[in-house]
């Protein structure tokens, strides 16, 4: 079977109208990890050591299935359970799925940004009598933040390799069109070919750009980093 | 190099006959199995300079971490100012201190670290208005007015844009004391404050304390051990050991003249 040119050129803006699909897809499930990561990470603060337990049980459960198990069982099983169960759209299904596979990755990311702060800076706000809430928002977050932007884009990437997944189910994005696509002509090559090449024009230029984003926020932090026991002697140069 | 003042004019400087800003009543501290504090009794009058020496692990640093609320007496009392810090009453009776209670009580308290915490996201200024606006509610300018003056007390007027990052350790440690000093505390707390510093920095750090030392109305509790420092800026040193105040006096008689073997011991090392 050889390669036809005329093929992939039809095949190409085909698959292409599902590039909307794939891509909402990606933005409202990674919405709803960044959401939903957060409300893991507060439930383990909770400081009690039964809800603790659930808790982290619950997110290993999470992330020891994989995802196209959790994906089959929102969207074919979880209609048939009783009193809570319903029919879900694809996209909904999808959106769940996804959305708290990745949280569980999510809520790691912050919880590693939380960690990352200073025990002195809980103290000197304490010290200086700051509300529980000022401390984080005034203190804690705008430090907590920034070293987990460049963890926070990778996810966003490795979210979008795995949205494929969703057709599966039948999210019509461009992996499920292009079987139908491969369908209608008998062929595969040309249709698959447009996936993988539309799956790389669009992840690797993300890739550059996270890479250099957590370059430029390693510089920074480096030179924010501050209340190490080690002592300048000299000022540096100005920050601009 | 230290201008030594007599001991008699270190008294002259407490005010005799007050209320204590700060008792501790019989107070314990166990970390795990290890017992750091075995019955701490002290009384801090208002104004009075209190130095605490001795070995590391001591609990020394443990003393004023359980007054700043950062860390909970296994049993026993604090009291600031008339109030029980870590206890409070309700329906009559007492009950652990919540989040609001303490910090109620611990507005009265200010503290200096042995590492700074600076804040590196925010300039020298932001470190010493954020919370005076935020948490005395004062308005930007005032604690902008009065941040730039304590900054220029301690001398780093000319840095208010800079960031932590960019000063030395002398100076992030005196930014530290003007950001506790403008929150205007009844009593401050200095926690081996230059033992981060190299040594060519300990003395700009020193004299900043001392300048604040000399306008008396704040009480101060210094944990250190700059034995000359101690004799010069005390009106009274706590010699701890094993978790007990083992020895107590004006510097003359516990640095200079001391009973305890253990101390003279310990002293020996620094004084030599």
């Amino acid at each position: 079977m050889n390669w036809n040119n005329d093929l992939f050129f039809q095949a190409l803006p085909f698959i292409s109208k599902g590039i909307w699909i794939t891509l909402s897809l990606t933005i409202v499930c990674y919405v709803f990890a960044l959401i939903f990561g957060f409300v893991w990470t507060f439930l383990k603060r909770i400081p009690n050591k039964a809800i603790n337990w659930v808790v982290t049980w619950t997110m290993e459960f999470i992330r020891s299935t994989p995802p196209l198990v959790q994906l089959y069982f929102i969207f074919y099983a979880w209609p048939e359970v009783p009193y809570v169960g319903m029919t879900l759209s694809p996209f909904t299904s999808a959106v769940i799925g996804l959305g708290i596979h990745f949280s569980t990755y999510i809520s790691e990311v912050y919880r590693s940004g939380i960690e990352s702060v200073d025990k002195g800076q809980w103290e000197a706000s304490t010290a200086l009598n700051f509300t529980t809430k000022q401390k984080w928002t005034k203190i804690i977050l705008p430090q907590a933040i920034r070293p987990t932007i460049p963890m926070l884009g990778n996810y966003l990437i490795i979210l979008f390799k795995e949205v494929p997944l969703a057709a599966t189910i039948g999210v019509v994005g461009i992996l499920h069109l292009a079987g139908d696509f491969g369908s209608q002509h008998f062929r595969n090559i040309e249709a698959y070919t447009v996936v993988a090449l539309l799956f790389l024009l669009m992840s690797y230029p993300s890739a550059l750009l996270v890479n250099k984003l957590e370059k430029k926020m390693n510089m920074k932090f480096d030179k924010k980093a501050t209340n190490g026991s080690k002592t300048l002697n000299d000022s540096e140069g100005a920050v601009s | 190099m230290v201008d030594t003042v007599t001991s008699e004019e270190q008294t002259a400087n407490v005010n005799k006959g007050l209320d204590p800003i700060v008792k501790y009543e019989n107070v314990h501290k166990s970390f795990g199995d290890v017992d750091v504090l075995k019955g701490i009794n002290l009384d801090i009058l208002p104004g009075e300079k209190v130095a605490v020496i001795g070995p590391s692990g001591s609990g020394k640093t443990t003393i004023i971490r359980m007054l700043m609320t950062l860390e909970e007496p296994t049993s026993g009392h604090i009291i600031v100012d008339g109030k029980n810090l870590w206890e409070m009453e309700k329906n009559g009776e007492l009950v652990p201190a919540n989040e609001k209670h303490l910090r109620q009580v611990r507005g009265d308290i200010g503290m200096v670290f042995q590492h700074f915490n600076l804040f590196p996201h925010m300039t020298i200024l932001e470190n010493c208005m954020t919370a005076p606006t935020h948490v005395k509610k004062m308005s930007k300018k005032e604690a902008k007015e009065q941040s730039i003056q304590m900054l220029e007390k301690v001398g780093l007027g000319d840095k208010l844009d800079n960031y932590p990052n960019q000063l030395s350790g002398g100076q992030k440690q005196r930014v530290a004391m003007a950001r506790a000093l403008v929150m205007r505390p009844k009593v401050m707390l200095f926690d081996e404050v230059t033992s981060a510093l190299d040594p060519e920095l300990v003395g700009e750090v020193l004299e900043v304390i001392r300048d604040i030392a000399n306008e008396g109305e704040m009480a101060m509790v210094l944990v250190t051990h700059e034995m000359e420092f101690a004799i010069d800026v005390a009106d009274r040193v706590l010699f701890l050991d094993e978790g007990v105040i083992a020895e107590e006096g004006p510097p003359s008689e516990v640095i200079q003249n001391p009973k305890n073997e253990r101390l003279q011991t310990f002293l020996h090392r620094f004084l030599g």
